[in-house]
């Protein structure tokens, strides 16, 4: 067995281990392609890190690559995020002209390792265009979106479509992100990487040095939200609801998040956090570099709740990283937050700033329900959101795209 | 008892372990309303009816779920129509031929309620009802239990996808709507019908796959003797 899958196996179990090579061994020797737009920074980027080294360790052929953009390109696709996620963006014909030449250009780059591929995923819409370029392509390929989807804005979505309706299947993380396209959508939730440094157990001196390095207070309860600084994820909402829990409770929070390398409005939103938690005591406005996932990990392990109090999300692996360190979770009721916060047993899930600071200040008053629900959330994870299920899941699906439309692939003939 | 009877049976063949993997797949129906949910039931493709039956339970759940089927509990939940969840709770997919037929009971019973209610329940439109399909993928692990007491050694190893294929999945492909282990038990004529019948007793569809596998461990073990026999 290989030394990394082995390293899994004692998180998982052998069984899990067993699963996926018996799934990966009609595949072996397959060459496979990932692209996305940046290798650090985001939940995308994080699991590729990951699932790529795996599939190599099953015997498949695997490679990562990454497009490479210009600054009207990165603006043209955080539009495209924003636009699948709802908000009524305009993108100017400059915008799209850079958008279809940088995916030329990354596209004639890449040909031939595109092209001689047997199976290439393209994740989310900055390289949508790639399979356009590559009219001699041979393998399967197929789309993988990680965004909310449930309600695009129709032009932007439109034109995204037209880019995406070749491909050989799609794939959307929940059921309610699929859209209307003329081939197999199938569904698979995101995962996290259990020994990665964002994930792995630390040492208890380690967890602790996070209140000394901060300046945060020991004996404050300590709140904490970890994402982008994005108006998706609602930080000033999330100040809002510290704001009326600490009339009850005395509390402390951090709002820690980096910036992603293809997000160019991260720090405008960055700056109207800080104004707003400028006169707050016991705020903390964290910005951190791309490669603080031991930081990350530490103050998780630190926090009593963790927030998500996001307003659209494509899966939330936050929640999923807080969940695994046995945290409950105050999550917004929205994408595949749903699928992970289930309400009253692993944490709650809110509407409204004021719905946070209700639950807030509930668990802080019992704390004996507080560990319950962290207890229930890390085994949620450990059985339905680690990368191994992940992993068997791309699997299935190679296989099942390999055979077109059976209901039931039987291997065993 | 059970050495005497694992003389192997020439009747018998060896039981090939085999394990699955399935992935989900979006079908494009949803439901906002009862009509509408009568309208997909009718209109979604048979392997939608079995993931809502089968298939959900290789996905995320909770413990223990408090419904037998997603259709019952999206009844409850999001329409708030706990009459209805119970009616559509208790329908055994096991008793029916086809899918078909388990359709046409689903449709009955909502036909019932929309021809008594005044109103059509219905639920907000991020809480509707997505119907899933999905596709299994079925593997060869390549062992084999010669003898029944194997069964005490093999199941506590198996994956949860080899306990889905032979504990789940086997009550639509076997004549009798039973498990594969109870159908492969048959072979021994008479000899394991207490075992068969411990194990049929066995309620499948309120537990986790890993919760299955220790319930149709303990059954084992009780039989075998803790598997040492």
């Amino acid at each position: 067995m290989n030394e990394l899958l082995d390293r899994y196996a004692e998180v998982t179990g052998m069984d899990v281990i067993n699963h996926i090579s018996q799934l990966a061994a009609p595949l072996k020797g397959m060459k496979v392609v990932h692209v996305n737009s940046t290798r650090e920074g985001g939940g995308v980027a994080e699991v590729l890190r990951k699932l790529v080294p795996m599939m190599d360790a099953l015997g498949l052929d695997v490679k990562w690559e990454v497009l490479e953009g210009n600054p009207l390109f990165y603006q043209c696709t955080k539009g495209f995020h924003n636009a699948i996620q709802g908000f009524q963006i305009d993108l100017s014909e400059a915008m799209l002209e850079a958008y279809e030449t940088v995916n030329a250009e990354n596209a004639e780059r890449l040909r031939s390792v595109l092209e001689e591929a047997d199976f290439v995923f393209i994740h989310d819409p900055q390289p949508a265009p790639f399979l356009s370029f590559c009219p001699n392509r041979r393998g399967k390929w197929v789309w993988r979106c990680h965004i909310d989807c449930s309600r695009p804005y129709r032009p932007v979505w439109k034109y995204l479509r037209k880019w995406i309706h070749s491909y050989d299947a799609s794939i959307f993380s929940l059921a309610q992100f699929a859209q209307f396209l003329p081939h197999h959508q199938y569904l698979i939730a995101p995962s996290i990487d259990p020994l990665s440094e964002k994930n792995i157990d630390l040492p208890e001196e380690e967890i602790k040095g996070v209140f000394e390095h901060f300046g945060l207070k020991p004996d404050l309860p300590l709140i904490l939200q970890v994402s982008r600084f994005d108006r998706f994820k609602d930080p000033l909402g999330v100040i809002d609801a510290f704001r009326q829990s600490r009339k009850m409770v005395p509390l402390q929070l951090v709002l820690a998040g980096g910036g992603a390398t293809d997000d160019p409005e991260g720090g405008k939103v960055l700056d109207e956090v800080r104004e707003a938690a400028e006169d707050e005591e016991d705020v903390h406005v964290l910005l951190l570099p791309p490669d603080a996932h031991r930081t990350i990990n530490a103050l998780q392990r630190a926090s009593d709740i963790v927030l998500q109090k996001s307003i659209k999300e494509g899966f939330g692996l936050t929640v999923t990283e807080a969940m695994w360190k046995g945290k409950p979770v105050i999550g917004g009721d929205t994408g595949g937050i749903r699928l992970q916060v289930v309400d009253h047993f692993t944490g709650f899930r809110v509407r409204s700033p004021e719905g946070a600071a209700l639950r807030i200040r509930y668990l802080l008053h019992n704390m004996d329900k507080l560990k319950e629900m962290g207890s229930r959330a890390k085994r949620l994870v450990l059985e339905n959101f680690l990368l191994t299920r992940h992993l068997r899941e791309y699997l299935a699906l190679m296989i099942g795209v390999l055979h077109g439309l059976e209901d039931r692939i039987d291997m065993t003939r | 008892m059970a050495e005497q009877a694992d003389n192997k049976s020439p009747f018998t063949q060896p039981f090939n372990i085999k394990d699955c993997a399935l992935v989900a797949m979006a079908t494009g129906y949803k439901a906002q309303n009862l009509r509408e949910f009568k309208e997909g039931l009718l209109r979604v493709h048979e392997s939608s009816i079995y993931h809502h039956f089968w298939g959900r339970f290789l996905e995320p759940q909770f413990d223990e779920p408090e419904y037998s089927n997603d259709f019952a509990s999206w009844v409850y939940r999001r329409l708030n129509e706990k009459a209805l969840a119970e009616k559509l709770s208790v329908i055994d997919p096991t008793d029916y031929e086809d899918i078909d037929a388990i359709r046409h009971d689903l449709v009955e019973c909502i036909e019932d309620v929309l021809y008594e209610n005044e109103f059509v329940p219905w639920t907000r439109a991020d809480e509707q009802f997505h119907f899933v399909r999905s596709q299994i993928v079925v593997l060869d692990t390549g062992r084999y239990m010669e003898i029944p007491s194997d069964l005490s050694f093999a199941v506590p190893e198996m994956t949860i996808g080899s306990i889905f294929y032979h504990f789940i999945d086997a009550r639509r492909r076997t004549e009798d709507g039973s498990d594969d282990f109870s159908a492969w038990l048959t072979g021994w004529g008479d000899v394991y019908n207490d075992l068969r019948l411990k194990l049929m007793a066995v309620d499948p569809f309120f537990s986790s796959l890993k919760e299955l596998r220790f319930q149709v461990t303990h059954v084992l073990e009780e039989y075998f003797g803790g598997g040492n026999s």
